[in-house]
């Protein structure tokens, strides 16, 4: 499986933020976007998700479910939650498994696997920031999706959490998955590939 | 669960949930009629005769009342990005939460306006009549108003705007509902060409409302 991107352009409200932008990821790797503020990583993850309209230049996943787009393959972890504070912990991740496609068993695990089977029936409303972008992650354990596109995962989450969550990227890497994320300082990860925008 | 059901049922869940606001538009349907006969005087006879009309307009207002937040909300905290990603496509996700609003915030007005007909001196068979026609009509009320909801999305106070751009959108509707209540009620006209023109534009607004929010958000997002 490979990910590429190939001269990449991306304009945000009429200002080239980036051009002529490349890279090529295969199963198993990840690669980690850097640079300062507006530099466009944000904007280079969106765009992969399928979020932001390619202004120049393509974007391919070979090797994949045939059928499906990078849209369709790819979970997107940006600045929001995409939690409603109403519902529960449970009904939260249970609605975007079901909606992603995954199976309810496969929540279960991922509320464990990212600490917060205790707290299953409170209502998301009560969690803290770290706690609720624990939530979110637990979505990217409970349905199957070959890329992971991270927008700084890591912030808001305690030193326990981070240890977690690099755990699941490392298993994520381990299954053939690929990972590309925005991130400012170290992510647990034991030597990714670098991909630095703007100056 | 298909994602489609997903979808319907936890909208619907947020909708019953505190802040959800599926009783705000059946009360405001409910002090809207209530103040009619404030307003024009407590002449049976002519409350009797504009009462479908009443009806009709507080339906109407009482519908779009929580429009505004349909996608704003999702748009706020990041689902509208997940909800764009997922394997339904963008149409099928908006005709989703377009069916829910309906199911929420329509029905609801459709079910009590036979009670709220009590307070306008209309006749229970009148009564029985603009219900049906509420029924057929608010269908096409909820999926024109979904492209207005579509547009403002991304706009601070989109409610107001919202009711701009879709209250002239739905003036067939409340001519051909209204036409049709009366037609039953009062003749001479026939019932039924007006109340199938309704049915049709519920028909085709049910088509056309979904491909053009879809289109509305993936053009405001970019």
């Amino acid at each position: 499986m490979q990910l590429s991107a190939d001269n990449l352009t991306c304009v945000r409200g009429g200002r080239t933020v980036f051009a002529g932008l490349g890279f090529a990821l295969t199963g198993g790797e990840a690669l980690v976007v850097t640079g300062r503020n507006g530099a466009g990583k944000s904007s280079l993850l969106r765009m992969l998700a399928g979020l932001v309209r390619i202004a120049g230049g393509r974007i391919a996943l070979e090797g994949g479910e045939a059928e499906a787009t990078l849209t369709e393959q790819a979970h997107y972890l940006g600045h929001h939650d995409a939690l409603k504070p109403s519902l529960s912990v449970r009904e939260n991740l249970d609605f975007w498994t079901a909606f992603l496609g995954g199976t309810g068993q496969n929540a279960e695990s991922a509320l464990d696997a990212v600490g917060l089977a205790p707290l299953a029936g409170l209502p998301a409303g009560y969690l803290s920031a770290g706690q609720r972008r624990r939530l979110s992650i637990a979505r990217l354990v409970a349905v199957k999706r070959p890329v992971w596109l991270l927008d700084e995962p890591t912030s808001a989450l305690d030193t326990p959490s981070q240890a977690r969550l690099a755990a699941l990227m490392r298993g994520h890497l381990a299954g053939g998955g690929m990972i590309v994320t925005a991130a400012h300082g170290p992510i647990g990860l034991d030597a990714p590939r670098e991909l630095r925008l703007g100056p | 669960m298909s994602a489609f059901t997903a979808l319907v049922a936890r909208d619907m869940r947020l909708a019953v949930r505190v802040g959800g606001g599926a009783l705000m538009g059946a009360l405001f349907f409910l002090i809207v009629v209530v103040m009619m006969p404030f307003a024009i005087g407590p002449d049976l006879n002519l409350l009797a005769r504009i009462g479908p009309a009443i009806l009709w307009l507080g339906a109407l207002l009482a519908s779009l009342l929580a429009l505004d937040r349909l996608f704003a909300t999702d748009y706020e905290d990041g689902s509208l990005d997940l909800l764009m990603m997922g394997p339904l496509p963008l149409e099928a996700a908006v005709a989703a939460k377009a069916i829910a609003h309906w199911l929420t915030t329509c029905l609801p007005l459709v079910i009590i306006s036979p009670v709220l007909g009590l307070m306008l001196n209309v006749e229970l068979r009148a009564m029985g009549i603009v219900a049906l026609t509420l029924l057929a009509g608010t269908p096409a009320l909820t999926f024109i108003g979904l492209i207005g909801a579509a547009l403002s999305v991304a706009l601070r106070r989109g409610g107001l705007l919202l009711a701009v751009l879709v209250l002239p959108l739905t003036i067939p509707v409340l001519i051909f509902g209204v036409a049709a209540a009366n037609a039953a009620i009062v003749g001479p006209a026939p019932f039924g060409p007006p109340f199938t023109i309704l049915c049709a534009l519920s028909l085709a607004s049910l088509v056309l409302g979904p491909v053009a929010a879809a289109a509305a958000l993936r053009h405001g997002l970019e």
